[in-house]
């Protein structure tokens, strides 16, 4: 075998120039792919971290139509307390979760004593909510996300265009599950940065305090956000929590509660969905370059040696050792110019991280662009350029052990 | 004991609708050990004869045993195979890898074809370069050796595989007439120290006399008037 590979790397090596470029343009074709994963699935995760960190989590539990009516807000929708205990509870005996948040939703007025605007307002124990979105904290622009009862969180763009400062008296008034309305005056806390994404324009307050202006007697909640130990492990979790609740009934007979990831919660799965899309038909053409220009250096490897493939043939050398020969050639081809381009990939990538590229994306700014490829990415895209190059091979290769040896001996 | 044995070997080319018939009927034995020549104009047979002795054609019709074995029945792969082991190849135009050294040329079959240990392929492959005289040139690639340089690797590389029989179609054509006549005598030394049976073809008449049998060969058709040894020749 050794030999067989010696034999075709020599080859190779008969036309160095043919042989550098198709080896280059596989390379560049390595290196394109493998730039465009790394941004993308950089931009991707970077994306969905600021959606499931800041406001949205891995996942979500709501009473059973919740989610369908979610624009609205409807109270009437929360979980009572009994059935919030047995969410809670069953989530404790749930591996995998690392931190639960329940949230009371609405919406309401928001008044500064000059002027009044519609506010949508999450009603949350600030430490449980701290801890399932870990990038809660670093959104607060101005003021402190100690969030203490009696203290609100604004939105910045309604700070701004209210002309609101932490510090300021502001009331907001709601109205409750039986139709009667109820206001409170709160102190401004915090500004709060605008994220993409639904929730990503809501304040905050303490949930006790949402609980106060709604008049509730006992504690209900819209919603309960949570956070995995392991973003990765995000289908086996879901699985099991959903076979868990879907064994809880109401009173009619149907299933209590709703879970939900994040990719039913953020209309940003669609673009991740599309990017993924996009590298599926990158990888294509990935594989359109490597497959056309080994083949047609191949081909054309044939055409040029049929005395040599007569001579071989006639000496007694098998045609599956011929075919061999040329597979390991394509094999080589692809081999080299995948570990090439895999490498050349790498300083690529080292050098975009380098500069330092910043992008905005909704109304977060200066986004730092850290574009990482993983070791098994560029495996799995090595691995497709050589297999591509072995079957690109194979049509020239099984040519050449087909020829007839009295007619190759007699090419000129 | 009959080293070939044609009995009534016919071969037809179909052209279009042309039938040529480049061999008509041959019957003729060629004996373990001989030197022999085939000798006639272009296009008589001389060719077409090589080619199928040597399993690289099939007849249209008649038998054919070489080695004790019916080859007119091969399968692509048997033929192949019997080759690889039976039978040594010496070309008109040298047919030499032009990307392997002259040792790596004439080491090719025992790795390709019969996949030998490499201990003994060095024994085989040096022992062989020096009995044509081409030890010190081994590491020379065939664009660094002259003609008869090259024939003799190509000599070298037939022999190596150990075959009862060597095959060489106009071994000389491309070579002067010193070259060539240094090639016959170092076939026919190696005949006779390997005991291997050589046959040739050629119609280069300044060579003709080193055959120890001569055959000649008109329009596809075997004349024994030429004969110089004891094989037998009939044609029909």
């Amino acid at each position: 075998m050794l030999n067989l590979f010696k034999i075709a790397m020599r080859n190779l090596l008969r036309y160095k120039r043919r042989t550098l470029l198709t080896l280059g343009l596989i390379a560049l074709g390595v290196v394109f792919v493998a730039l465009f994963v790394a941004v993308t699935g950089s931009f991707k995760a970077m994306m969905i971290g600021q959606i499931t960190d800041s406001f949205v989590g891995h996942m979500q539990i709501h009473r059973k139509g919740y989610l369908s009516s979610i624009e609205t807000l409807p109270l009437t929708m929360n979980l009572k307390p009994n059935a919030a205990r047995k969410v809670e509870s069953l989530l404790q005996k749930t591996a995998g979760i690392e931190a639960v948040s329940p949230r009371i939703k609405f919406s309401g007025m928001f008044s500064n004593f000059v002027e009044t605007s519609n506010v949508r307002l999450n009603g949350v124990f600030p430490e449980k909510e701290m801890a399932a979105m870990p990038l809660f904290v670093s959104r607060i622009k101005a003021g402190s996300a100690n969030l203490n009862r009696g203290e609100i969180l604004i939105p910045e763009l309604l700070a701004r265009g209210m002309k609101v400062k932490v510090g300021d008296a502001v009331v907001i008034i709601a109205t409750n599950q039986d139709g009667s309305v109820n206001g409170k005056q709160f102190t401004v806390g915090g500004i709060i940065e605008s994220a993409t994404g639904p929730g990503g324009r809501d304040g905050y307050i303490h949930i006790e305090d949402a609980r106060e202006v709604l008049r509730m007697d006992e504690m209900e909640i819209s919603e309960i956000a949570l956070r995995l130990k392991d973003f990765n492990r995000l289908p086996s979790v879901y699985a099991d929590l959903e076979k868990t609740l879907s064994g809880e009934k109401n009173k009619m007979g149907q299933p209590a509660f709703e879970v939900h990831t994040w990719e039913k919660l953020s209309p940003f799965y669609n673009i991740a969905r599309m990017i993924d899309i996009m590298t599926f038909f990158i990888k294509l053409m990935l594989i359109a370059i490597v497959l056309i220009s080994i083949m047609n250096v191949m081909i054309m490897a044939v055409y040029e040696r049929v005395r040599e493939i007569g001579t071989m043939a006639a000496i007694g050398t098998l045609p599956g050792k011929i075919l061999s020969l040329f597979v390991v050639e394509g094999f080589g081809l692809g081999l080299v110019g995948a570990a090439g381009g895999s490498l050349v990939s790498c300083a690529v990538i080292y050098i975009v991280n380098l500069s330092k590229i910043t992008f905005n994306f909704g109304q977060q700014k200066g986004m730092l662009l850290s574009a990482a490829i993983s070791p098994v990415e560029l495996l799995i895209l090595s691995g497709i350029v050589i297999i591509v190059s072995i079957l690109a091979s194979l049509q020239p290769a099984f040519k050449a052990s087909r020829m007839d040896p009295i007619e190759a001996l007699g090419h000129i | 004991m009959h080293m070939i044995m044609g009995e009534g070997l016919s071969k037809t080319y179909q052209t279009g609708e042309v039938a040529v018939q480049a061999l008509k009927g041959l019957y003729f034995s060629i004996e373990k050990g001989a030197f022999v020549s085939f000798v006639g104009p272009s296009g008589s047979g001389k060719t077409t004869l090589l080619n199928l002795i040597g399993c690289l054609d099939r007849p249209t019709q008649g038998r054919l045993l070489v080695a004790d074995m019916e080859v007119s029945e091969f399968t692509r792969k048997d033929a192949a195979m019997f080759r690889g082991k039976n039978i040594g190849f010496i070309f008109q135009g040298f047919n030499l890898i032009p990307v392997l050294t002259a040792y790596e040329n004439v080491e090719y079959p025992l790795i390709m074809v019969q996949s030998v240990a490499a201990a003994e392929r060095k024994k085989r492959v040096t022992a062989l370069l020096e009995a044509v005289g081409m030890i010190d040139r081994q590491h020379q690639q065939p664009d660094q050796l002259s003609g008869g340089q090259k024939q003799r690797v190509a000599i070298a590389r037939a022999l190596v595989t150990h075959p009862v029989l060597v095959l060489a179609d106009e071994p000389t054509a491309n070579l002067d007439h010193d070259t060539a006549y240094g090639i016959l005598r170092l076939m026919k030394k190696i005949q006779k120290d390997f005991q291997t049976t050589f046959v040739f073809s050629t119609h280069d008449t300044r060579i003709i006399d080193e055959a120890e049998i001569i055959y000649r060969i008109e329009d596809g058709v075997l004349k024994n008037e030429n004969m110089k040894g004891g094989a037998h020749v009939e044609s029909i």
